[in-house]
């Protein structure tokens, strides 16, 4: 936390806003995966069940967290698998080093992990003379190029097939310039397979882990999860404390969701249930299997009723996909790791409303976040309630940076909003005065921001109450 | 089509006008009050009206929201339909003001105000079951859908159910209906860069259906819409449904 660079998110903005390219790749992507999802969730009615199944699946599991977080250290312990708790990333981090430093693993193979990447584990090793090899083909893209993700469960969404030629091109030494995608595939393929060989340790996320049984559960399309969690001797999995799940049988309809929301399918080619190291006379798998448990502020979020929703979150990624802000600026614009919707909840809430609270004003309220999210997060009502805690009104905020931006203009206009409102006098002299200055209300403040793409709002001579009480219509 | 059983069946309804339609668009205005007289009911405006509230509401000024959005509840007293001609004012007032007002002695006066909120389109559609006759001359026509009509208060439905009433008018549907113009309130001035972006595209997408007109439920979006055609100097008229349909059927 806190050692990225200054967030200027105008800036961002502008600079995305400008990138054709940028646009019409994510537009053509976002289309894809919205049709996708709508194909493999075909009765909307079957749909609704299942969103509400999984909202009270993960419900249950988060009312019950402490409880199934000793549950599920007990049976993996019992598993011979080594749980280590982490308070913030700087300790993961550490956890991550020690393990390396025992088994004297100069690099580390990972399937693809949006914990890792909060950990901001790849810089981390670096700065110890360590390296991370990100497996995961989208990682392995914006790693050659020196990118973070811009996107949840597609990494490389930003880059067209052209873009990823030209950068295997030139990261990649003896590499001939192709486009064709099976070329491109083989060529990543060819390098990775002697990374999984060589490495002493893998890294991989978290889906769901499972109190009852002791079982960690990761789905991926490539293989390379697999690669990472049973090709090196050591493999540790690094997951948000959130992520804990009663019972097994809490799986299926979750594992529904999460396919069908992140990628549009039934089920993912491979689905990994991890329940301990190689066991004596077994010939394969590591000989050492790590969990380690990232708090970073989640407990905070859990200690308010309303952002605790907040953590039903299964990171499936769908609700940037249907986002008509995300669509325009992609995920690096967001300057955290988490993007979109689910970024503008989860980022001010992880890093403080003074760092990351204009997030939340990135946001028109459409609705259509909430209206997608396999597990029912209210995201524009946690989007309002960051909106209040950064004014603070009645001193209640609970997020770090509470009332960052309370400021005396902007209170004495809503103040002044407030009275004209309330007061029908105040209301009409209002309209009125607006309705005679017409054209002449100069362009400062708000109305020059809008008038840079449109024309002023024009303001009616006569208004509705005058109409009404003119023309006949009843009053009171 | 499901119907909503009106708490009072009577003749008497309220009509609130919201305030972006009594400073820029009483034309609208009236025509949805007269529509709905046409049926005959008995329309009450009252005047001490002002503002549904959600403008501070979305903009983290809670308090302010709230003592203007109890204004409305005690000015609309009488136990009648409450009539709105934006989904996004009868969305805050329906679903937001019984969160507004929780755990303030004026929550059980909330619910029972946020009961009697119908949109517009809705109440005509459901409740009046109204019949319209087209008058008009052969019109294409394209819907803008607001994002809290389509959302909140679902009922995107009533509305073209409207439309299709009137046989010369065709109605060409955009590409991308689902997605937000670009307005959502003080977002528009918050965020100028990405606004502006989603209202470009959503001009783009109105003007590749061919039609003269684009009609909406919600003078937000179509303060928006027209403002950036108007800007961009695109020939299209836009218009609240209200008015679009008092003129085909008094045409």
């Amino acid at each position: 936390m806190g050692n990225h660079t200054r967030f200027d998110f105008e800036h961002n903005v502008t600079g995305a806003l400008a990138d054709d390219q940028l646009r019409k790749n994510l537009r053509k992507a976002m289309d894809i995966l919205v049709d996708k999802r709508r194909t493999v969730f075909p009765d909307s009615e079957y749909l609704e069940q299942l969103r509400s199944a999984g909202n009270a699946i993960k419900r249950r599991a988060l009312k019950q967290l402490p409880r199934l977080l000793e549950q599920l250290e007990v049976n993996c312990t019992k598993n011979g698998i080594q749980v280590h708790w982490a308070e913030d990333t700087a300790e993961a981090n550490r956890i991550v080093l020690d393990i390396m430093r025992r088994h004297e693993a100069p690099a580390i193979v990972k399937g693809k992990s949006m914990v890792s990447e909060e950990m901001h584990l790849n810089r981390f090793l670096d700065e110890q003379g360590l390296e991370a090899v990100e497996t995961d083909l989208g990682e392995f893209i914006i790693q050659l190029n020196h990118e973070t993700p811009s996107h949840i469960i597609v990494p490389a969404i930003h880059k067209n097939k052209d873009e990823v030629a030209a950068i295997f091109h030139d990261k990649i030494p003896d590499t001939p310039y192709t486009e064709d995608v099976e070329e491109l595939t083989a060529i990543a393929r060819r390098v990775l397979r002697k990374r999984f060989a060589a490495a002493k340790v893998g890294l991989s996320g978290v889906n769901f882990a499972i109190a009852e049984t002791g079982t960690l559960l990761l789905v991926e399309n490539e293989g390379n999860g697999r690669m990472c969690t049973t090709v090196p001797e050591v493999h540790v999995a690094v997951m948000g404390l959130e992520k804990v799940i009663e019972k097994l049988s809490d799986v299926p309809p979750l594992l529904r969701l999460l396919t069908g929301s992140a990628t549009g399918q039934v089920i993912t080619t491979y689905v990994n249930m991890i329940s301990s190291p190689r066991k004596s006379g077994e010939k394969d798998g590591p000989k050492e299997v790590h969990l380690v448990i990232l708090d970073n502020g989640r407990s905070r979020m859990l200690a308010d009723p309303e952002f605790r929703q907040t953590l039903l979150c299964i990171r499936c990624g769908t609700c940037l996909n249907h986002c008509p802000v995300y669509v325009r600026i992609g995920g690096h614009a967001y300057g955290h790791v988490y993007p979109g919707p689910i970024g503008k909840i989860l980022t001010p809430q992880m890093e403080g409303l003074e760092r990351a609270g204009v997030l939340a004003t990135a946001s028109s309220l459409c609705g259509a976040c909430g209206e997608v999210c396999p597990v029912r997060i209210p995201i524009p009502d946690l989007i309002r309630r960051l909106r209040n805690e950064s004014y603070d009104q009645d001193g209640s905020a609970v997020v770090e940076g509470g009332g960052y931006k309370k400021n005396l203009a902007e209170t004495l206009v809503w103040k002044g909003w407030e009275l004209a409102n309330r007061s029908p006098l105040l209301n009409g002299i209002g309209t009125r005065l607006a309705g005679k200055l017409g054209k002449r209300i100069p362009r400062v403040g708000p109305l020059k921001k809008w008038t840079r793409v449109r024309t002023s709002p024009k303001v009616a001579r006569c208004s509705l109450h005058e109409r009404a009480r003119n023309e006949g219509v009843n009053n009171e | 089509m499901e119907k909503r059983v009106s708490p009072d069946q009577s003749d008497q309804i309220y009509f609130f006008g919201t305030c972006l339609m009594d400073a820029a668009y009483p034309d609208a205005g009236m025509a949805a009050i007269r529509l709905l007289e046409a049926q005959g009911v008995e329309v009450t405006f009252p005047q001490d009206q002002s503002c549904c509230g959600q403008p501070a509401y979305n903009s983290g000024f809670i308090r302010e929201a709230r003592a203007v959005a109890r204004k409305q509840i005690r000015v609309f007293a009488k136990p009648y339909p409450i009539i709105v001609p934006s989904g996004s004012c009868a969305g805050m007032m329906k679903h937001h003001y019984p969160d507004l007002f929780a755990g303030t002695p004026d929550e059980a006066d909330a619910h029972r105000f946020s009961e009697r909120v119908y949109e517009w389109s809705e109440y005509l559609a459901t409740v009046l079951e109204v019949k319209l006759e087209d008058r008009g001359d052969p019109l294409t026509i394209t819907w803008h859908s607001s994002c809290h009509a389509l959302r909140e208060m679902d009922v995107i439905r009533y509305s073209k159910a409207l439309i299709r009433q009137l046989k010369n008018v065709t109605l060409v549907e955009l590409e991308r209906e689902t997605e937000c113009c670009g307005f959502g309130g003080t977002f528009a001035v918050k965020q100028p860069a990405i606004s502006a972006a989603m209202v470009k595209d959503k001009v783009a997408d109105i003007t590749r259906t061919g039609a003269s007109t684009v009609v909406a439920g919600d003078c937000g979006c179509l303060m928006n819409i027209t403002g950036a055609m108007q800007h961009a100097g695109v020939a299209i008229a836009g218009k609240h449904l209200a008015e679009f349909l008092w003129e085909r059927t008094n045409g």
